[in-house]
């Protein structure tokens, strides 16, 4: 068997073509016309884990080779200034928040440095998430369109925190949101962006069914029983305990496994406890699989999901929940929890399940076990509609039309 | 009017409103109050998105998702847009329903639906591109070419931009090419019914008997 990275390069525009048809992407070119030559910037806070980054490493050569020069900066701070923006992250998403007063302080101070060590002559710049939010400070002086991406659901957010941090994105041109209920009545013009996933990318694209057994096989899995399979990094937002919680409930009417797979980001400080919490939560079950994957395990994690039975996704807050999108593509059974984006990927019973609790969760596992054909038809609906709406090149054209309209003002 | 069919490249970027209704009673005000891009977005422009839905309409799948008012859902999903030429009359045929189900039914206005609905526009984008058509059989290869959305600004959002009871393509094969019988044939295919897709197919096999012929 050859080993499926060896052979990969990163794939063209005209790679898509066999994927969405050869006008999508005709038409993709016929758009970026009149932006061509005019420059992008685009900043987030980690160049590795996390959905954001993933986004960025596969959209930024697609727009390079639309003839929109793009540039991703990842900005630097401190343990101190990342744990900050996680207590904030975490606070944006709902949970208490108890930070000390110069917390302000360092926040702005970090943002400020890396404002001093960036450059800002692009056309247009994207800022994605708070944790950069304050670079806002360089228009003045550097000129351009400014989009703030915010990838967080919003809609119940701590108020101290939010506070602090809208006076900012009131600065900006626009910002983009990735559901309606996620946006909290700004001034500012607020657009609609589905987050998406690339069918052609290591996590994404087909793989051999002798390498998913294989990856089973590495990671003891029994391929003759069920296979439930959460993927995400270890995060109380994501609700792993509350996952084992589940397992249990349908381990006493299937023999089933369990998978919970993810890693860390690399400003995400909280991971090395959250994954301890969840080690004790198996307590040794030996048909619970707790695998802390570096970040380059895409083709591994991609394997893990193809081998599934069914993909869990149980966050108790979330911002988009892009590895529901990746299951869908792939035609996974999904169950998923009913907040954040999960909804507009996720439509009840027709393209998944959706859940609102442990019991829940547990309900509709036994129910797509016990009803394979019916949880065959919702994979296919969903990757129908993970095809129309949730794909890379969708979210390329966003940006363009957004480009063009901001052009015109 | 003899000149080619002019094909651009159409699409749009979803911009969210201010406006969120919680119950019958908001939509019903919001329906007279929000802008005109948000009426055609949630009826016209949604046509796009609802291959899986009861209803095509994002009024009418909220009413009934969202408030449980079947029959309510019913009376608005079911209008048939190709009868309105301006977003006004559009507006008052979409609120006056829900204004007497409130009149009639007082218990259900202010009852909390199970999420709000969030009110939203699109904003359009064309830019031109050098294809066009001078013959029914180029017609034809430039419509199996289209993406979705600009198929959708062709057949569908034409109407509105015209003014008329019709689209793009039959305005031209029957002002072009004066050929009434194609152009009504087209102009009759149900996009409310049916996917882009499909709607896509249904003109293709309806020009290519005259493109044979």
């Amino acid at each position: 068997m050859s080993d499926p990275a060896a052979t990969l390069r990163a794939p063209s525009l005209d790679d898509y073509a066999a994927v969405l048809g050869e006008h999508e992407i005709a038409e993709l070119r016929e758009f970026a016309r009149p932006l061509a030559g005019q420059r992008v910037k685009m900043v987030n806070s980690t160049a590795v884990g996390g959905g954001v980054a993933e986004i960025l490493n596969r959209q930024v050569p697609l727009m390079a080779e639309l003839g929109i020069p793009t540039r991703w900066e990842v900005i630097t701070g401190g343990d101190e200034f990342f744990a900050i923006t996680k207590a904030f992250h975490n606070a944006l998403h709902g949970a208490p928040y108890d930070g000390r007063p110069e917390w302000w302080d360092i926040f702005l101070a970090t943002n400020e440095e890396n404002r001093r060590r960036f450059e800002f002559g692009e056309e247009f710049v994207v800022i994605h998430d708070p944790q950069p939010i304050g670079l806002v400070n360089a228009r003045a002086e550097a000129g351009g369109h400014w989009v703030w991406r915010c990838h967080i659901d919003l809609s119940h957010a701590n108020r101290e925190v939010w506070e602090f941090l809208r006076p900012f994105v009131e600065r900006y041109d626009g910002a983009i949101f990735s559901s309606p209920s996620f946006t909290h009545g700004l001034p500012i013009p607020q657009y609609l962006f589905f987050p998406t996933i690339d069918p052609l990318a290591e996590k994404n694209r087909p793989l051999e069914p002798e390498y998913v057994r294989s990856v089973l096989e590495k990671f003891q899995l029994d391929p003759k029983r069920p296979i439930l399979t959460q993927i995400s990094r270890f995060d109380r937002l994501k609700d792993p305990v509350g996952v084992i919680q589940a397992y249990r409930m349908v381990k006493k009417y299937v023999d089933c496994q369990l998978v919970l797979a993810g890693g860390g980001a690399t400003d995400d400080p909280e991971g090395a406890a959250v994954l301890r919490e969840v080690q004790e939560a198996a307590n040794n079950d030996p048909d619970i699989r707790i695998l802390d994957l570096p970040p380059w395990s895409h083709l591994e994690i991609n394997a893990l999901q193809c081998g599934s039975t069914i993909v869990i996704q149980k966050s108790l807050r979330e911002g988009f929940g892009l590895t529901v999108a990746e299951a869908l593509w792939k035609k996974r059974p999904v169950v998923a929890a009913a907040v954040g984006g999960i909804p507009s990927q996720v439509i009840h019973k027709v393209t998944g399940m959706l859940v609102h609790s442990v019991e829940g969760c547990a309900y509709q596992l036994r129910y797509l076990l016990s009803h394979p054909n019916f949880a065959r038809e919702l994979a296919e609906n969903g990757h129908e509609h993970i095809k129309e709406n949730f794909l890379i090149t969708d979210k390329l054209k966003r940006y363009i039309l957004l480009f063009l309209i901001l052009q015109q003002r | 009017m003899t000149g080619p069919f002019q094909f651009v490249a159409a699409s749009y970027v979803i911009r969210i409103c201010l406006e969120r209704a919680h119950t019958l009673a908001e939509m019903a005000r919001y329906l007279r109050t929000c802008s005109d891009a948000s009426i055609f977005y949630h009826t016209f422009q949604s046509l796009e998105t609802h291959h899986y839905t009861t209803f095509s309409s994002d009024f009418a799948q909220w009413i009934l998702a969202a408030c449980n008012e079947a029959a309510l859902a019913e009376r608005l999903g079911t209008l048939d847009l190709r009868e309105y030429v301006s977003i006004a009359g559009l507006r008052l045929a979409l609120a006056r329903p829900v204004e007497e189900h409130i009149r009639a039914n007082p218990q259900a206005a202010e009852r909390a639906a199970f999420e709000p609905f969030h009110f939203c526009e699109a904003v359009e984008v064309t830019v031109p591109v050098a294809a066009e058509a001078r013959t029914l059989a180029e017609l034809a290869e430039g419509i199996r070419r289209l993406s979705l959305h600009t198929l959708h600004y062709h057949f569908i959002v034409s109407r509105l931009r015209l003014k008329l009871e019709t689209n793009d393509f039959s305005f031209w094969i029957q002002h072009s090419l004066g050929n009434a019988k194609l152009a009504e044939q087209l102009n009759r295919i149900d996009f409310y019914t049916n996917t882009l897709d499909g709607v896509r197919e249904e003109m293709l096999r309806a020009i290519a008997p005259w493109v044979q012929g």
